[in-house]
């Protein structure tokens, strides 16, 4: 088999589309040719993939080989596509089961010496392979948690390049290596809401804000200081009901696409943003312009975003 | 002389290598051996070798051959290990063209014609113990 394909996600936003992998060898001089509007880092996706094969022990063929990311004109970011490509590359060289590596997508950045390191946005990466028909995903041993969350794929989760090729039948000798562990994310100070029952009098505010929660209606305190505004507006959150399941799985979504940690079970609570009163334009909105990274208001998509001293 | 193949070139006062008969060097003996490998290989294939090591002033064509209607100019490499990377890793893309250069420069000194002139490169792993492998690419570009 001298080509192979596989299936990766090529993320814009919270939106993933499917990107084809091929990997084409050809009886050249050696060379790795990558094409298919890479952006800087997944075009280092080369040398990764290289070095990570050989320090494996399932080295690539001194040949050309060359990788198509498909469709070539959707410009794609980042190192989630090292793992595509080498299980395309290794399927092309006959190392692995060429079917096998068709029907599975596959995430995840590889290292030099062959494991694989967990990526940001697995989750909106699992949900747009699902909803592309994909059946098998391939993920790093890190974000397995993060990628079960979702419902109808079968997730799949390797530790390393050696795994993932005898996974799909390639005869190499088990790995021994441990598995890259996520970063330790900081932890998000969510404190507890407070209670609404600790609010004694106010009770035009009290009712606001409880129709506000049961409508989901935008609300605005205006006041003296010393009211109790952002006493009463912080106990917000603690009034609104869990989220749905659909709406938890975007607000996780969009908190791993900001790079935060996802944990094992689906938090149905509303998140709650309050940004400072300095903050800048750019970091409530978000945005990039090739990576998009969510600002405050979107984070809080689904709950509250806390506005306090707006002048 | 044999073009020594080792990718590394070492300082002159430091280019003292084991001699063996007829005063060639390791690398030296290596690459003979491994271009009577290719040789052998290409006569195997069918292949009539023309000349082996042409040499002029560009440069030195390990071995001219016809292969039917084309005449093939044929780089060998020879390797005993890969820690320097594989054989083919080691002709380059400036080394491809003055293979180039060269096949025109030999055409014209032979007064050959030819169909076609194609390059090839076979690269010989010489491990010792388990006998040398032979790849062979042909027509690179």
């Amino acid at each position: 088999m001298q080509v192979a394909r596989t299936r990766a996600v090529a993320l814009l936003g919270l939106a993933g589309s499917l990107v084809e992998v091929e990997a084409d060898i050809s009886s050249q001089l050696p060379a790795f040719v990558l094409i298919g509007l890479p952006d800087a880092a997944l075009a280092e996706a080369r040398d990764r993939v290289k070095a990570a094969a050989t320090n494996a022990g399932c080295a690539l063929p001194a040949r050309r080989i060359t990788v198509n990311l498909s469709p070539a004109a959707l410009p794609k970011q980042g190192s989630g596509f090292d793992l595509a490509i080498a299980m395309a590359c290794l399927a092309a060289a006959g190392q692995v089961s060429a079917a096998s590596v068709a029907e599975v997508v596959h995430l995840g950045e590889l290292s030099l010496d062959g494991r694989l390191r967990p990526i940001a946005g697995v989750l909106p990466a699992v949900l747009a392979a699902v909803r592309g028909g994909a059946e098998t995903v391939m993920v790093p041993a890190a974000n397995a948690a993060e990628a079960s969350l979702v419902s109808g794929a079968r997730v799949v989760p390797v530790a390393s390049l050696i795994e993932a090729a005898r996974w799909h039948g390639g005869d190499f000798p088990e790995s021994t290596c441990e598995p890259v562990a996520l970063p330790h994310a900081a932890s998000s100070p969510v404190a507890m809401p407070g209670d609404l029952a600790d609010v004694v009098g106010n009770e035009l505010a009290v009712e606001a804000l409880q129709i506000a929660a049961a409508g989901g209606h935008h609300l605005f305190m205006h006041g003296p200081p010393g009211a109790g505004k952002t006493m009463l507006a912080s106990r917000l959150p603690g009034l609104l009901p869990d989220l749905s399941t659909d709406a938890a799985l975007e607000v996780a979504s969009l908190r791993s696409l900001a790079g935060g940690g996802v944990p094992g079970a689906l938090d149905l609570r509303p998140p709650f943003e309050a940004p400072h009163h300095t903050a800048t334009a750019a970091s409530i909105v978000g945005g990039g312009s090739r990576v998009i990274r969510p600002g405050a208001a979107p984070r809080a998509s689904h709950g509250v975003l806390f506005l306090d001293e707006l002048t | 002389m044999v073009r020594a193949s080792t990718g590394v070139r070492m300082p002159r006062q430091r280019r003292r290598q084991r001699r063996h008969a007829a005063g060639m060097t390791h690398n030296q003996t290596l690459g003979a051996r491994g271009e009577q490998l290719a040789a052998d290989h290409l006569e195997a294939l069918g292949m009539e070798i023309l000349t082996r090591n042409w040499r002029c002033r560009e440069g030195e064509l390990d071995i001219v051959a016809r292969d039917g209607a084309d005449l093939v100019c044929v780089e060998v490499k020879t390797r005993s290990t890969t820690s320097f990377g594989h054989p083919f890793e080691a002709v380059t893309a400036q080394k491809l063209s003055r293979l180039r250069r060269l096949a025109a420069l030999w055409c014209q000194a032979s007064d050959a014609s030819a169909r076609c002139i194609r390059i090839d490169v076979v690269s010989v792993l010489d491990h010792g113990a388990a006998g040398p492998v032979i790849e062979h690419l042909r027509g690179v570009n």
